[in-house]
Protein backbone atom coordinates (compact mmCIF):
# COMPACT_ATOMS: atom_id res chain seq x y z
CA UNK A 1 0.00 0.00 0.00
CA UNK A 2 2.62 2.13 1.01
CA UNK A 3 4.91 1.59 -2.43
CA UNK A 4 1.90 2.85 -4.17
CA UNK A 5 1.66 6.15 -2.65
CA UNK A 6 5.32 6.24 -3.07
CA UNK A 7 5.92 5.87 -6.90
CA UNK A 8 2.86 8.89 -7.61
CA UNK A 9 4.69 11.23 -5.23
CA UNK A 10 8.09 10.69 -6.24
CA UNK A 11 6.73 10.84 -9.70
CA UNK A 12 5.43 14.47 -9.42
CA UNK A 13 8.46 15.90 -7.67
CA UNK A 14 10.16 14.47 -10.42
CA UNK A 15 7.73 16.42 -12.91
CA UNK A 16 8.10 19.57 -10.80
CA UNK A 17 12.05 19.75 -11.04
CA UNK A 18 11.63 19.34 -14.83
CA UNK A 19 9.11 22.17 -15.48
CA UNK A 20 11.82 24.30 -12.93
CA UNK A 21 14.38 23.71 -14.95
CA UNK A 22 12.43 24.28 -17.93
CA UNK A 23 11.78 27.97 -16.60
CA UNK A 24 15.00 28.39 -15.31
CA UNK A 25 16.32 27.60 -18.90
CA UNK A 26 13.87 29.32 -20.80
CA UNK A 27 13.21 26.62 -22.72
CA UNK A 28 9.47 27.13 -21.75
CA UNK A 29 9.77 29.85 -24.63
CA UNK A 30 9.92 28.66 -27.61
CA UNK A 31 11.62 31.39 -28.97
CA UNK A 32 14.95 30.42 -27.32
CA UNK A 33 14.44 27.20 -29.22
CA UNK A 34 13.84 28.16 -32.43
CA UNK A 35 17.02 30.74 -31.77
CA UNK A 36 18.92 27.66 -31.24
CA UNK A 37 17.68 25.91 -34.30
CA UNK A 38 18.34 29.00 -36.17
CA UNK A 39 21.80 28.33 -37.40
CA UNK A 40 21.94 29.99 -40.23
CA UNK A 41 20.41 33.15 -39.06
CA UNK A 42 20.60 34.79 -35.42
CA UNK A 43 22.12 31.49 -33.55
CA UNK A 44 21.07 31.30 -30.45
CA UNK A 45 23.46 28.35 -28.39
CA UNK A 46 21.29 28.24 -25.06
CA UNK A 47 19.72 24.90 -25.58
CA UNK A 48 23.43 23.49 -26.27
CA UNK A 49 23.90 24.99 -22.80
CA UNK A 50 20.82 23.11 -21.63
CA UNK A 51 21.60 19.94 -22.99
CA UNK A 52 25.04 20.36 -21.75
CA UNK A 53 23.80 20.43 -18.02
CA UNK A 54 20.74 17.87 -18.63
CA UNK A 55 22.80 15.12 -20.19
CA UNK A 56 26.00 14.96 -17.45
CA UNK A 57 23.65 14.53 -14.58
CA UNK A 58 21.38 12.27 -16.63
CA UNK A 59 24.64 10.23 -17.12
CA UNK A 60 25.63 10.06 -13.42
CA UNK A 61 21.72 8.88 -12.56
CA UNK A 62 22.27 6.10 -15.23
CA UNK A 63 25.40 4.64 -14.25
CA UNK A 64 23.74 4.86 -10.49
CA UNK A 65 21.23 2.82 -11.92
CA UNK A 66 23.30 0.27 -13.69
CA UNK A 67 24.71 -0.82 -10.20
CA UNK A 68 21.12 -0.75 -8.51
CA UNK A 69 18.79 -4.54 -8.45
CA UNK A 70 15.98 -2.31 -8.70
CA UNK A 71 15.03 0.99 -8.36
CA UNK A 72 14.46 2.63 -5.05
CA UNK A 73 10.73 2.13 -4.81
CA UNK A 74 9.65 0.49 -7.74
CA UNK A 75 10.06 -3.03 -8.62
CA UNK A 76 11.72 -3.28 -11.70
CA UNK A 77 13.12 -0.91 -14.00
CA UNK A 78 10.95 -0.09 -17.04
CA UNK A 79 13.46 0.92 -19.99
CA UNK A 80 13.33 1.03 -23.63
CA UNK A 81 14.89 -2.27 -25.17
CA UNK A 82 14.63 -1.42 -29.34
CA UNK A 83 18.16 -1.64 -30.62
CA UNK A 84 17.41 -1.48 -34.10
CA UNK A 85 16.92 1.97 -36.03
CA UNK A 86 14.37 1.23 -37.86
CA UNK A 87 11.62 3.48 -39.79
CA UNK A 88 8.87 4.83 -37.82
CA UNK A 89 12.06 6.09 -35.95
CA UNK A 90 13.87 8.19 -38.60
CA UNK A 91 10.35 9.56 -40.15
CA UNK A 92 8.55 9.76 -36.66
CA UNK A 93 11.85 11.98 -35.68
CA UNK A 94 11.70 13.43 -38.92
CA UNK A 95 7.81 14.36 -39.00
CA UNK A 96 8.66 15.64 -34.49
CA UNK A 97 11.82 17.87 -35.95
CA UNK A 98 9.57 20.08 -38.29
CA UNK A 99 6.69 20.55 -35.77
CA UNK A 100 8.95 21.13 -33.33
CA UNK A 101 10.71 24.36 -35.75
CA UNK A 102 7.72 25.33 -36.27
CA UNK A 103 6.36 25.46 -32.70
CA UNK A 104 9.42 25.85 -30.64
CA UNK A 105 7.58 23.29 -28.41
CA UNK A 106 7.66 20.15 -27.88
CA UNK A 107 5.81 18.17 -25.16
CA UNK A 108 7.33 19.02 -22.05
CA UNK A 109 7.20 22.65 -22.35
CA UNK A 110 4.18 23.01 -23.76
CA UNK A 111 2.24 21.36 -20.95
CA UNK A 112 4.65 23.37 -18.46
CA UNK A 113 3.20 26.42 -20.20
CA UNK A 114 -0.39 25.30 -20.20
CA UNK A 115 -0.75 27.29 -16.54
CA UNK A 116 -0.23 30.63 -18.44
CA UNK A 117 -3.74 29.85 -20.67
CA UNK A 118 -1.98 31.16 -24.11
CA UNK A 119 -4.23 30.09 -26.91
CA UNK A 120 -1.39 29.21 -28.79
CA UNK A 121 -0.65 26.80 -25.90
CA UNK A 122 -3.81 25.09 -25.22
CA UNK A 123 -4.14 24.60 -29.10
CA UNK A 124 -0.50 23.31 -29.42
CA UNK A 125 -1.35 20.79 -26.46
CA UNK A 126 -4.97 19.83 -27.87
CA UNK A 127 -3.33 19.20 -31.61
CA UNK A 128 -0.36 17.89 -30.03
CA UNK A 129 -2.78 14.82 -27.98
CA UNK A 130 -4.90 14.64 -31.36
CA UNK A 131 -1.56 13.96 -32.85
CA UNK A 132 -0.61 11.19 -30.22
CA UNK A 133 -3.91 9.72 -29.98
CA UNK A 134 -3.85 9.50 -34.11
CA UNK A 135 -0.89 7.35 -33.97
CA UNK A 136 -1.01 4.98 -31.11
CA UNK A 137 -4.99 4.41 -31.65
CA UNK A 138 -5.19 5.04 -35.63
CA UNK A 139 -1.78 4.20 -37.72
CA UNK A 140 -0.65 1.41 -35.04
CA UNK A 141 -3.68 -0.48 -36.17
CA UNK A 142 -3.41 -0.01 -39.83
CA UNK A 143 0.38 -1.79 -40.00
CA UNK B 1 29.10 33.79 -20.57
CA UNK B 2 27.30 34.97 -17.61
CA UNK B 3 23.99 34.59 -19.99
CA UNK B 4 24.57 30.84 -19.87
CA UNK B 5 24.64 29.76 -16.05
CA UNK B 6 20.85 29.66 -16.27
CA UNK B 7 20.38 27.69 -19.07
CA UNK B 8 23.41 25.19 -17.80
CA UNK B 9 21.33 25.32 -14.42
CA UNK B 10 18.20 24.63 -15.77
CA UNK B 11 19.38 21.57 -17.93
CA UNK B 12 20.72 20.47 -14.48
CA UNK B 13 17.42 20.47 -13.26
CA UNK B 14 16.08 18.65 -15.79
CA UNK B 15 19.10 16.02 -15.70
CA UNK B 16 18.33 15.86 -11.97
CA UNK B 17 14.60 14.65 -12.86
CA UNK B 18 15.46 12.30 -14.87
CA UNK B 19 18.15 11.00 -12.73
CA UNK B 20 15.54 10.50 -10.05
CA UNK B 21 12.64 9.05 -12.24
CA UNK B 22 15.32 6.73 -13.44
CA UNK B 23 16.72 5.97 -9.70
CA UNK B 24 13.36 6.24 -7.37
CA UNK B 25 10.80 4.97 -9.99
CA UNK B 26 12.79 2.98 -12.77
CA UNK B 27 11.39 4.89 -15.64
CA UNK B 28 12.33 7.07 -18.53
CA UNK B 29 11.30 10.78 -17.86
CA UNK B 30 10.37 10.98 -21.74
CA UNK B 31 7.22 13.45 -22.09
CA UNK B 32 5.92 11.97 -25.00
CA UNK B 33 5.72 8.37 -23.58
CA UNK B 34 4.63 9.87 -20.30
CA UNK B 35 1.52 11.78 -21.75
CA UNK B 36 1.21 8.51 -24.18
CA UNK B 37 0.73 6.17 -20.95
CA UNK B 38 -1.65 9.00 -19.79
CA UNK B 39 -3.90 8.54 -22.65
CA UNK B 40 -3.50 4.83 -23.06
CA UNK B 41 -3.81 4.56 -19.22
CA UNK B 42 -0.55 2.83 -19.25
CA UNK B 43 0.64 2.64 -15.41
CA UNK B 44 -1.61 5.70 -15.31
CA UNK B 45 -0.68 7.17 -11.50
CA UNK B 46 2.80 7.63 -12.21
CA UNK B 47 2.44 9.35 -15.22
CA UNK B 48 -0.43 11.23 -14.62
CA UNK B 49 1.65 12.41 -11.49
CA UNK B 50 4.61 13.59 -13.66
CA UNK B 51 2.11 15.73 -15.83
CA UNK B 52 0.56 17.41 -12.77
CA UNK B 53 3.98 17.82 -11.59
CA UNK B 54 5.23 19.31 -15.31
CA UNK B 55 2.15 21.53 -14.80
CA UNK B 56 1.55 22.83 -11.85
CA UNK B 57 5.43 23.27 -10.90
CA UNK B 58 5.83 26.90 -12.77
CA UNK B 59 2.87 28.04 -10.76
CA UNK B 60 4.64 27.13 -7.86
CA UNK B 61 7.51 28.99 -9.34
CA UNK B 62 5.97 32.29 -9.95
CA UNK B 63 4.86 31.97 -6.25
CA UNK B 64 8.05 31.42 -4.85
CA UNK B 65 11.17 31.97 -7.06
CA UNK B 66 10.22 34.70 -9.90
CA UNK B 67 7.91 35.26 -12.88
CA UNK B 68 8.03 33.33 -15.83
CA UNK B 69 10.11 34.26 -18.79
CA UNK B 70 8.22 35.76 -21.62
CA UNK B 71 6.72 33.19 -23.90
CA UNK B 72 6.85 34.06 -27.27
CA UNK B 73 5.54 32.03 -30.26
CA UNK B 74 5.36 34.01 -33.46
CA UNK B 75 3.65 31.60 -35.47
CA UNK B 76 0.32 31.89 -36.26
CA UNK B 77 -2.70 29.78 -35.35
CA UNK B 78 -2.67 27.51 -38.10
CA UNK B 79 0.88 26.90 -37.99
CA UNK B 80 0.85 26.22 -34.01
CA UNK B 81 -1.96 23.77 -34.72
CA UNK B 82 0.18 22.04 -37.88
CA UNK B 83 3.15 21.38 -35.33
CA UNK B 84 0.83 20.42 -32.34
CA UNK B 85 -0.06 17.79 -34.57
CA UNK B 86 3.05 16.72 -35.88
CA UNK B 87 5.20 16.52 -32.50
CA UNK B 88 1.94 14.34 -31.01
CA UNK B 89 2.30 12.21 -33.90
CA UNK B 90 5.82 12.48 -35.00
CA UNK B 91 6.89 11.66 -31.05
CA UNK B 92 5.11 8.50 -30.71
CA UNK B 93 6.34 7.46 -34.22
CA UNK B 94 9.39 7.99 -33.16
CA UNK B 95 9.43 6.96 -29.86
CA UNK B 96 10.45 9.68 -28.00
CA UNK B 97 11.36 13.85 -28.08
CA UNK B 98 13.47 15.79 -26.33
CA UNK B 99 13.59 14.70 -23.03
CA UNK B 100 13.30 11.03 -24.21
CA UNK B 101 15.80 10.93 -26.67
CA UNK B 102 18.15 13.86 -26.15
CA UNK B 103 18.19 13.66 -22.62
CA UNK B 104 17.78 10.38 -21.19
CA UNK B 105 18.44 8.47 -24.77
CA UNK B 106 21.76 10.19 -24.81
CA UNK B 107 22.70 9.57 -21.46
CA UNK B 108 22.76 6.12 -21.81
CA UNK B 109 24.43 5.86 -25.15
CA UNK B 110 21.35 4.79 -27.32
CA UNK B 111 22.40 4.74 -30.64
CA UNK B 112 18.74 4.65 -31.98
CA UNK B 113 18.34 8.19 -29.41
CA UNK B 114 21.43 9.14 -31.61
CA UNK B 115 19.64 8.79 -34.86
CA UNK B 116 16.88 10.43 -33.64
CA UNK B 117 18.29 13.29 -31.91
CA UNK B 118 20.13 14.15 -35.00
CA UNK B 119 17.16 13.13 -37.14
CA UNK B 120 14.73 15.88 -35.28
CA UNK B 121 18.10 18.32 -35.08
CA UNK B 122 18.15 18.43 -38.62
CA UNK B 123 14.54 19.25 -39.92
CA UNK B 124 13.99 21.44 -36.86
CA UNK B 125 17.14 23.33 -38.40
CA UNK B 126 15.90 22.55 -41.76
CA UNK B 127 12.07 24.25 -40.86
CA UNK B 128 13.36 27.27 -39.70
CA UNK B 129 15.73 27.83 -41.96
CA UNK B 130 12.93 28.11 -44.43
CA UNK B 131 10.44 29.64 -42.19
CA UNK B 132 12.90 32.46 -41.85
CA UNK B 133 13.49 32.93 -45.50
CA UNK B 134 17.14 32.01 -45.63
CA UNK B 135 16.59 29.30 -47.74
Amino acid sequence: MRKNVILPITAFISGLIFSFGLVLSEMINPARVQGFLDIFGTWDPSLMFVLGGAIPVAFIGVHIMKIMPKPVFAQTFDLPTKTKIDRPLLLGSALFGIGWGIGGLCPAPAIASLSTLLPQTIIFVLMMVLGMLLHDKLWKSLK
Amino acid sequence: MEQFYAPLAGGMLLGLSAALLLILNGRIAGVSGILGGVLSGKAISVNLAFTLGLLTGPSIWIATVAPLPKIETTAPMALIAIAGLLVGFGSRMGAGCTSGHGILGIARLSKRSLVAVVTFLSTGILTVAVLRGLL
